[in-house]
């Protein structure tokens, strides 16, 4: 079978991206006029003191040398310190990733169950007041600001109608009086370890609005895409003769034709996880959601490289590892892929 | 078997409606194969799609008879479909749908109409297969399409046919895409099946070799009309209506060697039109003024044929 062989090979395609984002992470640090070690140093530093720094910082040792301890560092976890906080930087990213990721996650699979299935039965029945209506609904997910929606679905979910929370990622109750032990950093998943249903229920009830405040986007794009293909896919002759020989309208959709037109979908879907895990600094700050784009955000702004750097190596590594899924699952959706 | 007497549809478009099928007069006794004969546009698909109750949206039926097997079923066609009457599509390829596995595309049409445990289900599926004459149908399972041969996937989409259950199955072309000594394989195949199963088969094709080797009988379309039917060696022999003539005449086999091909003269009249007297009359050698007039139904050694002409 090609399937091994064609994962082997994406395997070691993207062992090649990681190494190369490496390399211009680490010539973008010596490019950009700030001199790390005049901030390493702290305000105001006299000229003695940054010298003391620079030597701390191994920054005067040559490029190459210094290319190959910050790739070993990079690829042992080992991210070194905030020029600003003097944190461990390891030790925020295990605090930040882990939100990120769970809210991330949960958005694309809301985007996923609505844009997909929908756009598939915008395709079956065209011109229906189910696809008019859902190609409204596209357009405005999709043109409307985050902030705007993210302060709209505030104001009718968490204001009016008081059935969710207006923001942060778990009730001040449970956070101060009864606090989850952390184990894996997903609130979702801890909560199951430790039994605490109750937990499991109200950062569920958390995730909800950023959740669908991050989905709209791509939920929109991906019911478009998925639209178009599956309306190309139905007139297919496959399509006609299933239904020839007497196949349920519901099994041909989403039996026959749907695993055809959901690709190109899925691709976009991939993007726009790998593009929340940084992108949704917007939302994180609405919803006073702990995430990996408020501190990325943050550290830019005082260029604090260290800090950009290991959250650039870690979301690539993200990005990388979801492109092999979505390599995976398109070879498993369609043979015909892994032996391109 | 099939009786079906002045069918008629008609589609909507902007250009006004469009008279597809103009009369069809179609009858099959049980276990036939009958040929249905004609150029690309005369009807022949839409036919097909008329017996399958997959008209596009908007079509208006009217039919004088539409019986199968005695019951009238006019309006409701669409409840034998895949229960009494399935296609086996032209263009084997693209007929197989290239993301699933023969074993899920054979499930999918076993499971739609008998109510049966997934390994009852397997085994009916590899038994239809090796009927076909599919070596190893077990492994075959596991397969893609674009892993078979165009003559395998041939067999598939037959066995697919077969899976329903129907006993009325339409061969929409069903040797097209294939080599000529492939298609031959499957029409030797489709013949067995119709012995040793009692099926009835409605042939559709362009191909006189294909009417000529597997059908007993075949009707004649043109422009959405049924012009002449009768058995097959009379029909070939001594074609009585002038477009059959004419379409006999124009086959490569019948002009002397190094001559110039015959040719039918002007075109098939647009389905936009509306045809009161003979369809054939423009483009007809013999046509006199009487040809304005509905032609009148001619009977004679087992053949029948619209047309003003008195016999030759």
């Amino acid at each position: 079978m090609g399937l091994g062989r064609y994962l082997l090979r994406r395997l070691a395609l993207s062992a090649l991206v990681v190494l190369g984002v490496t390399f211009l992470v680490f010539v973008a640090a010596q490019v950009v006029p700030s001199d790390p070690a005049a901030l390493y140093a702290g305000p105001r530093p006299t000229a003695a003191q940054i010298e003391k720094a620079r030597a701390e910082l191994h920054l005067d040792a040559p490029l190459p040398e210094r290319f190959a301890s910050f790739a070993v560092a990079m690829a042992s976890g080992d991210f070194g310190v905030s020029y600003k906080s003097r944190r461990p930087i390891a030790q925020d990213l295990r605090a930040y990733l882990p939100a990120t990721l769970e809210l991330a996650a949960v958005s694309t699979l809301l985007a996923l169950i609505i844009g997909i299935p929908a756009g598939a039965m915008s395709a079956a029945r065209r011109g229906s007041w189910f696809d008019r209506a859902g190609g409204f609904g596209a357009i405005a997910a999709v043109a409307m600001p985050t902030f705007f929606l993210a302060m709209l679905l505030q104001a009718i979910f968490a204001q009016s109608l008081g059935l969710l929370p207006l923001s942060g990622r778990l009730s001040r109750e449970i956070a101060i009086s009864a606090p989850l032990e952390t184990v894996t950093g997903f609130t979702l998943i801890d909560a199951v370890l430790a039994g605490r249903f109750d937990v499991l229920r109200d950062a569920a009830a958390h995730l909800i609005l950023p959740a669908l405040t991050l989905a709209a986007y791509p939920a929109g794009i991906a019911m478009r895409l998925t639209r178009s293909a599956m309306i190309e896919i139905l007139g297919r002759r496959h399509i006609l003769a299933v239904r020839a020989l007497g196949l349920s309208p519901a099994r041909i959709l989403f039996g026959h034709a749907l695993p055809n037109a959901i690709c190109p979908a899925l691709t976009i879907l991939g993007l726009s996880f790998a593009y929340a895990l940084t992108g949704a600094v917007l939302v994180e700050i609405i919803f006073a959601w702990p995430g990996l784009g408020r501190y990325v955000s943050e550290a830019v702004l005082s260029k604090d490289f260290p800090v950009i750097a290991a959250a650039t190596f870690v979301v690539t590594l993200c990005y990388v590892a979801m492109n092999l899924v979505l390599d995976l699952v398109q070879a498993l959706l369609d043979p015909r892929v892994a032996l391109q | 078997m099939l009786e079906i007497a002045n069918l008629s549809v008609t589609l909507p478009s902007r250009r006004g409606p469009l008279h597809v099928l103009r009369r069809i007069d179609l009858s099959m006794a049980k276990g036939q194969i009958h040929g249905l004969i004609g150029e690309s546009g005369c009807g022949k698909t839409m036919t097909a799609m008329a017996l399958l109750g997959l008209l596009p949206e908007g079509a208006v039926v009217a039919a004088d008879r539409f019986r199968f097997d005695g019951d009238e079923v006019a309006g409701r066609v669409k409840t034998l479909r895949g229960r009494r009457i399935a296609l086996i599509s032209q263009d084997p390829a693209a007929a197989l749908n290239p993301v699933l596995t023969i074993g899920r595309q054979m499930d999918d049409v076993i499971r739609s109409h008998h109510a049966l445990p997934r390994p009852e289900r397997q085994a009916k599926a590899v038994d239809i297969l090796a009927a076909t004459g599919l070596p190893d149908p077990q492994n075959l399972l596991r397969r893609y399409p674009h892993q078979l041969s165009g003559g395998m996937q041939q067999r598939v989409v037959i066995a697919q046919a077969l899976a329903t259950g129907a006993d009325f199955l339409i061969a929409d072309e069903p040797t097209t895409a294939l080599d000529v000594t492939v298609g031959a394989q499957v029409l030797r195949l489709l013949r067995d099946l119709v012995a040793s199963r009692g099926l009835t088969v409605l042939m559709i094709t362009h191909d006189m070799d294909v009417v000529a080797e597997t059908c007993d009988r075949a009707t004649v379309l043109y422009a959405g009309i049924s012009v002449e039917e009768g058995p097959v060696g009379a029909l070939l022999d001594h074609p009585r209506h002038p477009y059959t003539q004419a379409l006999l005449a124009a086959l490569p086999d019948a002009a002397p060697h190094g001559a110039r091909l015959a040719a039918v003269e002007g075109s098939i009249p647009p389905p936009t039109e509306t045809l009161p007297g003979c369809a054939f009359a423009a483009r007809c050698p013999h046509a006199t003024a009487a040809c304005a007039a509905p032609p009148p139904l001619r009977n004679a050694g087992g053949q029948s044929w619209s047309c003003h002409l008195e016999l030759p």
